[in-house]
């Protein structure tokens, strides 16, 4: 069994990611300000690695039509998301290789940024 | 300097404990674009408390944030995260390798609740950027 899911797009806008920095905790300024962004080298603001996977889950529980049934959930943060003051696109979509088991692939300007994320899900 | 590999199997006092409410799941799940009303968290919110551990960790063995990466997570839920959970999070070194200046640190991040029945487990990569050349 392997069937393909539909792919959704979703914006990402650097204002989300101030909400997410709120909401998470996570206020390192990389995913805020373009200067200390490019001053550690970075292209720019970029978004949280779990601000990404939170997309990949938001994906799944669309996907199952309801939050909670997610067991396991994990990636590698192999790319950033470089958020521009426009905001920029991610695409997810994703791929069912058993009953309970989701491959997950976010891309960005056609660059896959999560490496491996796999989902399972509870009954 | 690479880390003391003696970190390995440390643990840290828990941060205080975190209180799940609807507010603040509804604030993360805004954040994503998505809306909430009521009923479990999303999978990856036990990042929330498990972000807190993790700068108790920093602090205690003297890491800057601005040179850590974050490589990997995972999250195994035992159950869904609901408001009114009271979350407390152990957070442990499970290895640290060296690679090429940088360290590669694996943590463990138990999440319980308040009864102490533990809730998921987190395990993130994080990798502590070492000195630049000559600096």
């Amino acid at each position: 069994m392997s069937d393909a899911l539909a792919a959704v797009t979703y914006r990402v806008t650097r204002e989300a990611l101030v909400a997410y920095a709120a909401a998470s905790g996570d206020h390192n300024p990389i995913h805020q300000d373009e200067q200390v962004a490019r001053a550690v080298g970075l292209p720019g603001v970029i978004a949280h690695g779990m601000y990404t996977l939170a997309l990949a889950a938001r994906y799944v529980d669309e996907q199952v039509g309801e939050r909670g049934r997610i067991a396991t959930i994990g990636a590698k943060f192999t790319k950033p998301v470089v958020v521009p003051v426009e905001g920029v696109d991610v695409e997810v979509s994703g791929v069912r290789k058993d009953d309970r088991t989701l491959a997950v692939t976010v891309t960005c300007e056609g660059v896959t940024v999560l490496g491996r994320c796999q989902v399972t899900l509870r009954d | 300097m690479p880390l003391d590999p003696e970190i390995v199997g440390r643990s840290y006092p828990p941060a205080p404990p975190h209180e799940v409410t609807t507010d603040s799941v509804r604030t993360f799940v805004e954040a994503t674009g998505a809306s909430y009303d009521a009923g479990p968290a999303p999978a990856t919110y036990p990042i929330v408390p498990a972000f807190t551990a993790m700068m108790g960790f920093l602090e205690a063995e003297a890491l800057d944030l601005s040179r850590i990466v974050h490589g990997a997570q995972e999250f195994r839920h035992e159950r869904p995260v609901v408001p009114g959970d009271v979350l407390t999070v152990a957070l442990s070194v499970a290895s640290v390798r060296s690679i090429g200046g940088n360290d590669i640190i694996a943590t463990s991040s138990e999440v319980t609740d308040a009864d102490g029945a533990l809730v998921c487990t987190g395990t993130a990569t994080l990798v502590h950027r070492g000195p630049e050349e000559g600096s």
